[in-house]
């Protein structure tokens, strides 16, 4: 440990030198090279932890530090107090900070870290419930994707003895949170509204969801607290090698291949630190190509690295269950699911706008944001909190030094997906339509509607 | 231990005014036969004062006993202070592994003695490792600087800190940093609290209920308000220390204050009438009465209400930490908790001895301190 005084006064000196000199280092080295990242202990920060076991930070000139944080609050906060100059953060979150939603700040992105990688596990006790009702395939085995109608029995079941039905989720603007309600919803059970006078989001609900941290879920679950969950990995695993649930869908099956966590900075740490910005996504990149190299032949490597207790800690055989290319629906129940994890593929990087437009849609669908908006007033926010400049500027620099093929970015790119209908409910979303994509939705508020003590009302 | 409860604590749940009870020094061990050999004896008496004021006093008996006299009170009393404790603990160990065996929980069964020991040695070997990443980190860094250094003379050679995780033995010391850190504060802000207290009526009057008000609050309570005000308040650009550490260290001093203002203050109102008299007789200044009378009398009270401050730190730090995310042993447990791996629970077990016997150890050294600064006719 050195001296703090020592260092706060080199560090002075230093700043002051790099005044006098910036002139000639601009567009060189970064601005910052001491930094400190949070992330939450789940299987998609391994871009953050190969980017730092592989040296590609150091490469950038880069001396981070990894920080593991107690809960995604804890994780918004201390970036935007600037404890933390970015971090592993839930798509959600630089949006709902930038729209107000719990907190306000501005916090963008120009690197989405993964696709897919969440699940929905429920207790032993409901899903016992279900079983009976499910379709089989030729092996006895219940077919997937299981719809949300499945939970109907247990719902009728726990109102008949008078207890009401919990689940939970890891964040308010979590995606779990969305593809959690999203999959509800589908299956003609309604998740509950939020309003400015019910900030829990439990108006008008069948099943009543919550907030508890990821790590603390398969002992929130245990515990009775809950009657089921969703979150990303390796918290669903960890239910099957603990024997205190079953996990019965994945969000790769309510979205195929929806866009998850972000790497979050705060606007100002972005607008004064561009070069670092870009460094920092460079690295992030490299690590995930590295992730999806050869097919997935460094997943087991990969896995290894996160069951170290400074990154995930869980059990490498737990973390490889689903990162390595196969997910295990009840005990011994393991099915191929190649692209559980993905963290480079399909584009996973860059952040398109329309996924930010879609995650704003379901804001709205649930009441997060209270009033209807214009179909412009969706594309502002999201080019406030998205920055696909950053990422391709970072990716240029890389196909430059040859670090990355040209071939699978897409410069061209004007930041929408094309429009899509791979959903559990089929109903198809195109990023330039957002209101028109929210009529189409079954439950949920649309135009104009808001909530009026406990009741939807306007049209 | 016979030394550490003789040592009176004087806490007062309502008012500060109640009577004192002065700390006594630790009772001697059974008389001393008369001297046949002065010198060595003189020497041998050096050492048990000394084993004693470093709280070592169960040594006694056997100095004694090596010296011949009278063996049996001797035997008994080294039976107190070693034996029956020793045989505790064995029991102890053996009841722990027995019972964990019989307990399932959803991370296995709960780990023996055997298992933690294991970690021990787990987190031993993983702070080695992690310094000699620490070696591979620093010359990665020199030869880089070298590069820079050759491209452009200009560039900024600033040595970076490596940034690999603390390890455990990190961690035991940053909390041992942030326990002083806010116990310092806390002596520093409670020794003249507690001296207004003791010296003037009016003031025990006005801080009285303060006291009585805030002392009960748990570091929970405490820790979203300091947290809240720091980051308002401790804004730089360049911070010297981590809010993460300002917050815990704050917690703990907001929690152990309250022992050393009560025993400041009852030090400084039970100083003898007739010493106060005398300094009246020879109109002695404020200041002379206060450095060369209320001082030295109340000291005893002082040091034993920072013992007690330094105690109930330490307990309030762990649970400080882990809300802060200040990444000492507190941290520690809870990302061995958020990890839920089958190594866990014994990891955290070894949390809960090093700070079981950091606790001790702590309260070791500031009984060693209290009597160092005992004067007094038993001195």
């Amino acid at each position: 440990m050195t001296n703090p005084v020592l260092s706060g006064l080199i560090a002075t000196v230093v700043a002051s030198l790099c005044l006098a000199t910036n002139a000639t280092a601009a567009g060189k080295g970064p601005e910052k090279e001491q930094l400190k990242l949070g992330f939450i202990k789940l299987t998609d920060m391994a871009p953050l932890a190969i980017a730092y076991e592989k040296g590609y930070f150091e490469d950038e000139g880069l001396y981070v530090t990894l920080e593991p944080q107690a809960n995604w609050k804890v994780v918004l906060d201390r970036v935007i107090t600037g404890e933390l100059d970015g971090a592993h953060m839930l798509a959600g979150q630089p949006l709902g900070a930038s729209v107000g939603i719990g907190t306000k700040a501005d916090v963008v992105t120009g690197f989405s870290m993964d696709l897919n990688g969440n699940a929905i596990t429920v207790s032993n006790e409901v899903w016992a419930l279900m079983k009976s009702g499910l379709a089989t395939d030729e092996k006895g085995l219940p077919k997937h994707p299981i719809p949300a109608t499945a939970l109907k029995p247990a719902l009728e079941k726990f109102k008949a003895s008078g207890k009401s039905f919990k689940m939970a989720m890891v964040f308010p603007v979590s995606t779990h949170n969305y593809e959690l309600r999203y999959w509800l919803a589908a299956g003609g059970i309604s998740p509950g509204f939020y309003s400015p006078s019910d900030v829990t989001g439990q108006t008008r609900a069948d099943i009543l969801i919550s907030v508890t941290p990821p790590p603390q879920m398969p002992a929130t679950l245990e515990a009775g607290t809950i009657n089921g969950y969703s979150v990303g990995e390796p918290w669903n695993q960890q239910a099957i090698f603990k024997g205190v649930g079953v996990p019965v869908i994945t969000d790769y099956e309510i979205w195929k291949n929806n866009p998850e966590k972000v790497f979050g900075v705060t606007k100002a740490f972005a607008d004064k630190n561009p070069r670092t910005h870009i460094a920092l996504i460079k690295a992030l990149t490299r690590a995930a190509i590295w992730l999806d190299d050869k097919n997935g032949a460094n997943r087991k490597e990969a896995a290894q690295i996160l069951s170290r207790p400074e990154y995930v800690g869980a059990d490498y055989r737990v973390i490889a269950n689903s990162m390595t290319g196969t997910f295990e629906y009840g005990r011994g129940d393991r099915r191929a699911l190649p692209d559980f994890n993905v963290f480079f593929k399909y584009h996973a990087n860059y952040p398109f706008y329309s996924d930010a437009i879609w995650y704003l849609t379901q804001m709205r669908r649930w009441g997060q944001i209270p009033d209807g908006k214009p179909d412009a007033w969706y594309l502002e926010t999201a080019k406030k909190v998205y920055r696909p400049e950053v990422f391709v500027e970072a990716a240029k620099e890389l196909v430059a030094e040859k670090k990355a093929n040209a071939a699978d970015f897409d410069f061209t790119s004007d930041g929408f997906r094309a429009p899509t209908k791979e959903f559990i409910d089929g109903v198809e979303y195109d990023g330039r339509k957002p209101n028109a994509y929210i009529e189409k939705l079954a439950l949920g508020l649309k135009g104009q509607q808001k909530i009026e003590s406990g009741n939807v009302v306007g049209k | 231990m016979s030394s550490a409860s003789s040592v009176k604590t004087v806490e007062l749940p309502a008012s500060i005014e109640a009577a004192p009870q002065p700390p006594s020094r630790p009772a001697s061990a059974p008389a001393a036969s008369g001297p046949r050999f002065p010198r060595v004896n003189s020497a041998i008496d050096a050492t048990i004062r000394a084993l004693s004021f470093v709280g070592l006093g169960f040594l006694k008996p056997i100095v004694a006993i090596t010296r011949g006299e009278d063996p049996r009170a001797h035997m008994r009393q080294l039976w107190l202070d070693l034996g029956a404790p020793v045989l505790a603990i064995a029991a102890f160990l053996l009841v722990w592994s027995q019972v964990s065996q019989g307990i399932q929980t959803s991370l296995g069964t709960i780990p023996g003695p055997a298992a933690v020991w294991e970690q021990t040695k787990a987190l031993w070997a993983d702070h080695l490792v992690q310094r000699e990443k620490a070696v591979a980190f620093y010359e990665r860094q020199e030869k880089r600087n070298a590069g820079k250094l050759a491209e452009d003379p200009a560039a900024d050679m600033t040595i970076r800190k490596y940034t690999g995780k603390p390890t455990y033995i990190d961690q035991i010391f940053t909390s041992l940093k942030t326990v002083f850190a806010g116990f310092l504060l806390a002596t520093l802000l409670a020794v003249p609290i507690g001296i207004l207290c003791g010296a003037s009526k009016t003031f025990n009057a006005m801080f009285n209920p303060l006291i009585q008000l805030f002392k009960p609050v748990s570091p929970l309570a405490w820790l979203p308000i300091v947290t809240m005000i720091v980051s308002a308040v401790y804004v730089t650009a360049d911070p010297m220390f981590d809010k993460s550490f300002i917050n815990s260290a704050v917690t703990v001093t907001l929690c152990s204050l309250w022992p050393t203002v009560i025993n400041t203050a009852v030090g400084v109102g039970s100083i003898d009438r007739d010493l106060l008299n005398v300094a009246r007789v020879l109109r002695l200044s404020r200041t002379t009465q206060l450095t060369k009378l209320v001082l030295p009398s109340a000291l005893p009270y002082i040091f034993t209400g920072m013992r007690l401050s330094l105690g109930v730190g330490w307990m309030v730090l762990i649970a400080a930490e882990m809300l802060a995310q200040n990444p000492g042993l507190g941290k520690f447990v809870w990302d061995e908790f958020q990890n839920g791996s089958s190594e866990s629970l014994s990891r955290i077990m070894v949390a809960v001895f090093t700070i079981g016997i950091i606790g001790f150890l702590l309260d070791r050294v500031m009984l060693a301190l209290q009597n160092a600064f005992t004067y007094g006719p038993t001195r």
